[in-house]
């Protein structure tokens, strides 16, 4: 079937009105300019990668979003494998409720999520610490791990569980022999989502980081408030690359299943 | 049976037993697998809302500005203040109207993707869309920043193809312009809609992508040209696709407090007030308080988006 020449059009504008903006970061990055945003740049240049690579206030702010990021998707994964192997097939009271608390993390406005976790640790006295960041963030992970997990269980065959156990293997060695295998590019998957969420996280992190600085809050401090230019656009096109990486492996993992969701 | 005979009655190890009685409890291996997820969801998530909502019943020490842990409905009181009236409409209004162009810029784009594009142009679509739909959203903010400053590339193109005039008339209307693109609302707005266009088209994609063939061809056939076709056939099969990509752009906007900060005429959203009077002002009860008109709002339209049957095509 032949699309109308309108329609090809349009669909193609909108790609183009999601990625030029993007192209755009990667070209300032190069900018000479250091006190506007002026287009065209008036020359290019690569020294400002060499003046951000010696910033240690960005090493911090990437090292602490790295380990977060890092128990974050291990938490998240741990629960959301659980989470999808008890929902994918089994039929229970309760079992929608469980799948939308699963999602409302991601559901409900992450100002809300962030003002929910904050007069938790208020009102039980936890000061902000790694770990309070790592909470907000394992919360809304573990949906993603959750989505990719049941996707691939209900696309695997059952017989083949029957079958390892009619052959005499106990639960844990159908597990791991069986299920695991089955299951790993999709758990994966799961993970790389998760940590790329986790990564770039900043509304609910404003809320429960207190004076720590992830990446995500370098950047926005720099945004409300640009102290170099240049090295926040430079810091733009590494964190564009960080999350591009796990995204587009998570998708050529997961491209026999269905379409990843949010 | 000679099998029987052949396996000596070894004793039967733990791990064997703990497996049989799994296997055959189904409600116990349930019970086992859900037990962490639905502590973590339960205290950390549940006990957190279960937290925000008591605190809204709270007030503050106007003397010492510590939280007063006494039923007042003072903040609710509050909230009914004109000036929070006035933020609370700006915000559903901005959510609607974003709501409303991303369905017209995501309609095309998903309705190619789904009946159209194919191999590898599908694949590069998806991945075009998908991509912005999970990376760095302040990265992305950034971008605007630049495109929209005064000296950056969007003026820069309105110079070069002579429509500046357009730019400044656009900017000199009342309420939404402001000087530069960067700090007025019609600035909020095109962000807003660059920033979860993504969220609209996929889902749109999946219910055109359920529409069958024969459908269009059936409506063609009874005598429909494109255009009824398109309204009595595709439009009302895709309408559970638009209501779900509807929830994330309405309730994405209603909740974002950067955007509207970085980019916009410093004219407050609920994002924004919530996050200010937790911080700045210190004031939790009051935020805490603020931070349920979202809920009730995206609670009333998800009632909505269910009766058009938006969960199903989530």
């Amino acid at each position: 079937m032949r699309s109308s020449w309108g329609l090809k059009t349009a669909a193609w504008s909108v790609v183009a009105f999601l990625h030029v903006p993007l192209a755009l970061i990667i070209l300032y990055a190069f900018s000479a300019e250091d006190k506007s945003y002026v287009f065209p740049p008036p020359a290019l240049t690569t020294q400002w990668f060499g003046v951000a690579w010696l910033r240690e206030d960005v090493w911090a702010a990437i090292e602490l979003s790295f380990r977060v990021a890092l128990v974050a998707t291990a938490i998240a994964l741990l629960l959301g494998t659980l989470a999808a192997a008890a929902l994918a097939r089994a039929k229970f009271f309760g079992r929608d409720a469980i799948s939308l608390l699963l999602i409302l993390p991601i559901a409900l406005p992450g100002v809300i999520s962030g003002i929910a976790l904050r007069s938790a640790f208020g009102t039980m006295h936890i000061p902000f610490s790694f770990w309070t960041i790592v909470i907000g963030h394992a919360t809304f992970c573990v949906v993603v791990v959750f989505n990719n997990a049941v996707a691939r269980l209900r696309r695997l065959n059952p017989n083949l569980i029957e079958a390892s156990m009619d052959l005499g293997a106990d639960g844990f060695q159908t597990l791991r022999y069986i299920l695991l295998p089955q299951l790993g590019s999709a758990l994966l998957a799961g993970a790389l989502l998760a940590f790329a969420l986790s990564f770039d996280e900043v509304i609910v992190t404003t809320f429960t980081a207190g004076q720590q600085t992830t990446l995500p809050i370098w950047m926005l401090q720099e945004l409300i408030r640009p102290r170099q230019r240049p090295v926040t656009n430079v810091v733009a096109v590494v964190i564009i690359a960080l999350t591009f990486i796990p995204i587009l492996g998570a998708y050529w993992l997961t491209r026999a299943d269905e379409p990843v969701h949010r | 049976m000679n099998t029987a005979l052949a396996l000596p009655a070894a004793p039967v190890g733990l791990q064997r037993r703990i497996s049989d009685l799994l296997y055959t409890r189904r409600g116990l291996l349930l019970l086992a697998l859900l037990a962490p997820p639905l502590l973590w969801f339960g205290v950390v998530y549940l006990g957190s809302l279960l937290a925000l909502l008591a605190n809204a019943f709270f007030g503050l020490d106007d003397f010492t500005g510590q939280v007063v842990r006494e039923f007042t409905l003072k903040n609710f009181v509050d909230l009914a203040e004109p000036a929070n009236l006035d933020v609370a409409r700006r915000s559903i209004t901005m959510a609607v109207v974003v709501t409303l162009a991303s369905v017209l810029l995501g309609f095309p784009l998903a309705y190619y993707m789904a009946r159209y594009a194919t191999g590898a142009q599908k694949a590069v679509l998806y991945i075009a869309v998908m991509l912005p739909l999970w990376s760095s959203y302040l990265v992305r903010l950034y971008a605007w920043k630049l495109l929209l400053a005064r000296e950056g590339a969007i003026s820069w193109l309105a110079q070069h193809t002579h429509t500046s005039w357009l730019l400044d008339a656009l900017l000199s209307l009342p309420a939404i312009g402001g000087p530069s693109l960067s700090f007025s609302a019609i600035g909020t707005f095109l962000v807003f809609v660059y920033m979860w266009l993504p969220f609209m088209v996929l889902p749109i994609q999946a219910a055109v992508e359920r529409i069958p063939g024969s459908y269009i061809e059936a409506s063609g056939d009874l005598g429909a040209g494109p255009t009824m076709t398109f309204f009595k056939v595709i439009l009302p099969l895709a309408l559970p696709g638009i209501a779900a990509g509807s929830i994330f752009t309405f309730s994405l906007t209603l909740g974002d407090y950067i955007i509207p900060q970085v980019i916009g005429d410093s004219t407050l959203y609920i994002g924004q007030v919530v996050y200010k009077q937790q911080g700045v002002a210190g004031n939790v009860p009051f935020a805490a308080a603020f931070s349920l008109v979202p809920i009730v709002v995206i609670g009333i339209y998800l009632w909505f988006a269910k009766r058009m049957g938006a969960f199903d095509a989530l």
